[in-house]
C-alpha cells in the first residue's frame, strides 16, 4: 500500500489527523488511504451508508483496531506508534458513547460515573458522588444516581452513557450513532446536549451516524466513506456538500437518494 | 477546560456581603483532577443573620474551568433552594451558565431517590418466607411446563431444530468424555486404595475387586459422572439461557410463536437424559480400569483373578440401578439449569448468580435424590 502523501505527517492545528489510514480485516479491505483531519472544536461526523466501516473507523480512532496501513496522530503525536503506555494517555483524554451505551450492568448509574473518576482523579467520596451527580443533571437525568441500568428506558441509558463518557471532562468525545434505537425527540435532546456541550465546554466531538436529520443538526464538518469505491469521497461541512459535492454518491445520500430536482 | 490556562493557582472561592445579597467570588484554576472545594462555608454564610436574600457570582479571577466548577455551582444552587433564596447567574461566564441552566432545567424526579430505610427483623422474616414460597411454586410450575413440553416433544409436535439437539448431546456427552474418564478412574483408584487398606488386613485382598466394581456400578459412576456434568453442562445451560434472556433472544423466541420450553428446554433435558446413561456405562468401565490398575500393580493379584472376581461380583441388580439414577440425575442436573437460566435477571452478574445457582442446586438434587435412592433400595431390599 503506497501512500499518495509521501510520508505521513500531521497538519499542525488539527486536534486529530488521519494520514494514508488503511483498514483491513485479513485480506478484506474496508477503506483504503483515509486521509482528514479534525479540528479542535469540531463535531466531526463519519458518515455513509450501513456497513461502509464507520463504526470500524472509530474503532481504529480509539486504538481498539490496529491500521493494516497509515498512521493517526493526536495533537501532533502519534498514537498508532505510541507504547502500551503512552496509549493510556491518550485515551485518558477521550470519551466514548457506545451505541448501547454500554453502562456496567451491575452498578448504579452513580457507581458508573464515578468509576473513570476513582481511577484517575484524587477526589473523595462525598466529591466523586456531586460530580456524578451533576454530571447526570446535565443530561436531564437529576435523581437517578442509584438507578441500576437495566431500571431505566433505552434513551435514558443512552444519556447516561453520555454522561459517563464526560466523567473526566475529555478532550475529545467519541459517539457512536447517537440516534439508534431514539425517538425524533430524543433524538433531537441528544443531539441538542451535543451542541451544548461543544459550545460550552469546547469540547471536540467525533460522531458516527448515517441520521440526516442529526447530521444536519450538528456536523461543522464530515467525512464521508463510499462503500463501492472503499475510500472517503468527500469532506467538508455536509449542507455544503449537498449542495454541492462532486459525487453523485454523496449528493444522493444527503439526500435520501432523492431527486436533485422535485 | 475551554480556556487551558496553566496556572498554578488551584480553586479559590470567597464569600463576601454587599448589602442584603452574598456574592460568591470564584478564582483560579478549576480542575477536577486536582481539586473540588466542598460548600459547608457557603451554606453557613447562607445561614448567617441577617439572612442574604439572593446570591450572586463574581467570576473575575476565574482561570481555567472544568466540571470542578459546575460541581461546586451546583452544590451552592441546591443550598440556595433549600433555603428559598434566589440566585442570579449574570455574573458566570457564558459557558457556565449555560451549563448550570442545563444542569438544573429538568427538576429533580419526584420520588426518583429510592428510600431505603431498614425493615424490622419480622418483615424480613415475612418476605424470606413468601419468597421461599413463590419459589417452590416457580419450581413447580416450571416443572409442570417442561413435562407439557416433553409431551409434544414425545408425539413429535414440539418446534426445536434437530441441529441444535445434535450439537448439545455433542457437547454434554462426546465433550465431556475426558473429563469424565479421569474423574472416574481416579474414583475406582481411590475405592481400590481405601478398599485395600482394610481388606488386605483380613488377607482378603481381592475383594477390592468386588469393593470397586459394586461400589462404582451401583452408585458412584453415576455420582461422580452427574456431578461433573452439573459443573459443565448444567452451568453451560444456565449461562446460555441466562445470556438469551438479556439479550432478549427468548422474548423473540415467544413473539416468533415458539415456545422456549420446546425450543430450548426440552433439547437440553433430552440431550442429558440421553447422555447421562451412556457416560455412566463408560464411568463404570473407567472406575474398574482405575481399581484394576492398583488391584494388578500394588497388591499383586493376578490380572485373571481380578477380572474374574469382578465379572462375579457384578449383575443386572446393580447394573440397572446405577445407570437408571445416572439418567434421574441428568434430568435433575438439566432442570436446574435451565429453570435459573430462564429465571436469571438481566445484566451481566445475574448471568453468573444464574450459573452459580444452576451449579449449587444441581449438586445438591444430586446428593439429596442418591440419599432417597439409598433409603428405597435397602427398604424393598434391592
Amino acid at each position: 500500500m503506497t501512500n499518495s502523501n509521501g510520508h505521513p505527517s500531521s497538519s499542525p492545528s488539527a486536534l486529530i489527523s488521519v494520514r494514508g489510514l488503511t483498514m483491513a480485516f485479513g485480506d478484506f479491505v474496508v477503506m483504503r488511504n483515509l486521509d482528514f483531519d479534525v479540528n479542535r472544536g469540531d463535531v466531526f461526523v463519519i458518515m455513509g451508508g450501513s456497513g461502509c466501516g464507520k463504526s470500524t473507523l472509530m474503532r481504529h480512532l480509539l486504538g481498539m483496531l490496529e491500521p493494516a496501513a497509515g498512521e493517526i496522530f493526536y495533537n501532533g503525536e502519534s498514537f498508532t506508534r505510541a507504547s502500551y503506555e503512552q496509549r493510556e494517555t491518550f485515551l485518558r483524554g477521550f470519551g466514548v458513547l457506545f451505541q448501547g451505551g454500554a453502562l456496567w450492568s451491575s452498578m448504579t448509574l452513580a457507581e458508573n460515573i464515578a468509576l473513570p473518576l476513582e481511577q484517575y482523579t484524587s477526589l473523595g467520596t462525598g466529591e466523586i458522588r456531586a460530580v456524578a451527580s451533576l454530571k447526570l443533571a446535565l443530561v436531564g437525568l437529576r435523581g437517578f444516581e442509584d438507578y441500576y441500568p437495566a431500571e431505566i428506558s433505552g434513551g435514558m441509558r443512552k444519556r447516561a452513557g453520555l454522561a459517563r463518557a464526560m466523567a473526566l471532562d475529555p478532550d475529545i468525545l467519541f459517539v457512536d450513532e447517537p440516534s439508534a434505537g431514539l425517538d425524533p425527540i430524543s433524538s433531537r435532546l441528544l443531539d441538542d446536549l451535543i451542541l451544548e456541550l461543544q459550545g460550552s465546554l469546547g469540547t471536540t466531538f467525533v460522531v458516527v451516524t448515517h441520521e440526516l436529520p442529526s447530521i444536519f443538526t450538528i456536523a461543522t464538518n464530515s467525512i464521508f466513506l463510499d462503500t463501492n469505491t472503499r475510500s472517503a469521497t468527500a469532506g467538508g461541512h455536509p449542507i455544503e456538500l449537498r449542495d454541492h459535492s462532486e459525487d453523485p454518491a454523496v449528493r444522493a445520500f444527503l439526500r435520501r437518494g432523492e431527486s436533485e430536482h422535485e | 477546560m475551554s480556556e487551558r490556562v496553566s496556572l498554578p493557582d488551584g480553586a479559590k472561592v470567597s464569600l463576601e456581603r454587599a448589602g442584603e445579597a452574598l456574592i460568591v467570588g470564584l478564582g483560579g484554576t478549576w480542575q477536577i483532577q486536582a481539586y473540588l472545594p466542598g460548600t459547608t462555608a457557603v451554606e453557613a454564610a447562607l445561614d448567617a443573620s441577617p439572612r442574604p436574600t439572593g446570591v450572586r457570582y463574581d467570576t473575575g479571577e476565574l482561570g481555567g474551568w472544568d466540571s470542578a466548577v459546575l460541581t461546586f455551582l451546583q452544590g451552592v444552587e441546591d443550598a440556595a433552594d433549600e433555603r428559598g433564596i434566589p440566585v442570579e447567574r449574570e455574573g458566570l461566564p457564558d459557558g457556565v451558565r449555560r451549563l448550570v441552566e442545563l444542569a438544573r432545567a429538568v427538576p429533580e424526579r419526584e420520588g426518583a431517590h429510592v428510600d431505603k430505610a431498614p425493615e424490622s427483623w419480622l418483615v424480613r422474616v415475612g418476605r424470606y418466607g413468601f419468597s421461599v414460597w413463590d419459589g417452590a411454586i416457580g419450581e413447580l410450575s416450571f416443572l409442570g411446563q417442561a413435562t407439557l413440553a416433553f409431551g409434544r416433544f414425545l408425539r413429535g409436535k414440539a418446534s426445536y431444530r434437530r441441529s441444535d439437539l445434535r450439537l448439545l448431546i455433542q457437547q454434554t456427552g462426546a465433550d465431556a468424555l475426558g473429563i469424565v474418564s479421569l474423574v472416574s478412574f481416579l474414583f475406582g483408584l481411590i475405592l481400590a486404595f481405601v478398599g485395600a487398606v482394610q481388606l488386605q488386613q483380613f488377607g482378603a485382598a481381592i475383594y477390592v475387586a468386588d469393593l470397586v466394581a459394586v461400589g462404582m456400578v451401583r452408585d458412584m459412576a453415576a455420582f461422580m459422572t452427574a456431578i461433573v456434568v452439573a459443573g459443565r453442562s448444567g452451568a453451560a445451560f444456565a449461562a446460555q439461557l441466562g445470556t438469551m434472556k438479556v439479550t432478549e433472544e427468548i422474548d423473540a423466541l415467544r413473539t416468533t410463536g415458539i415456545s422456549p420450553m420446546e425450543f430450548l428446554v426440552v433439547p437440553r433435558i433430552v440431550a442429558l437424559v440421553v447422555m447421562m446413561p451412556l457416560l455412566t456405562i463408560y464411568a463404570d468401565a473407567m472406575g474398574i480400569l482405575g481399581g484394576y490398575v492398583v488391584g494388578t500393580g500394588l497388591l499383586h493379584i493376578s490380572p485373571r483373578a481380578y477380572m474374574q472376581q469382578t465379572f462375579s461380583a457384578l449383575s443386572m441388580s446393580y447394573f440397572i440401578p446405577g445407570v437408571m439414577k445416572g439418567t434421574v440425575y441428568g434430568l435433575l442436573v438439566a432442570l436446574a439449569g435451565c429453570k435459573q437460566g430462564m429465571d436469571a435477571g438481566s445484566s451481566a452478574s445475574a448471568v453468573g448468580d444464574a450459573a452459580t445457582r444452576a451449579v449449587v442446586k444441581g449438586v445438591v438434587a444430586i446428593i439429596v435424590a442418591c440419599g432417597l435412592a439409598q433409603v428405597i433400595s435397602w427398604v424393598f431390599g434391592v
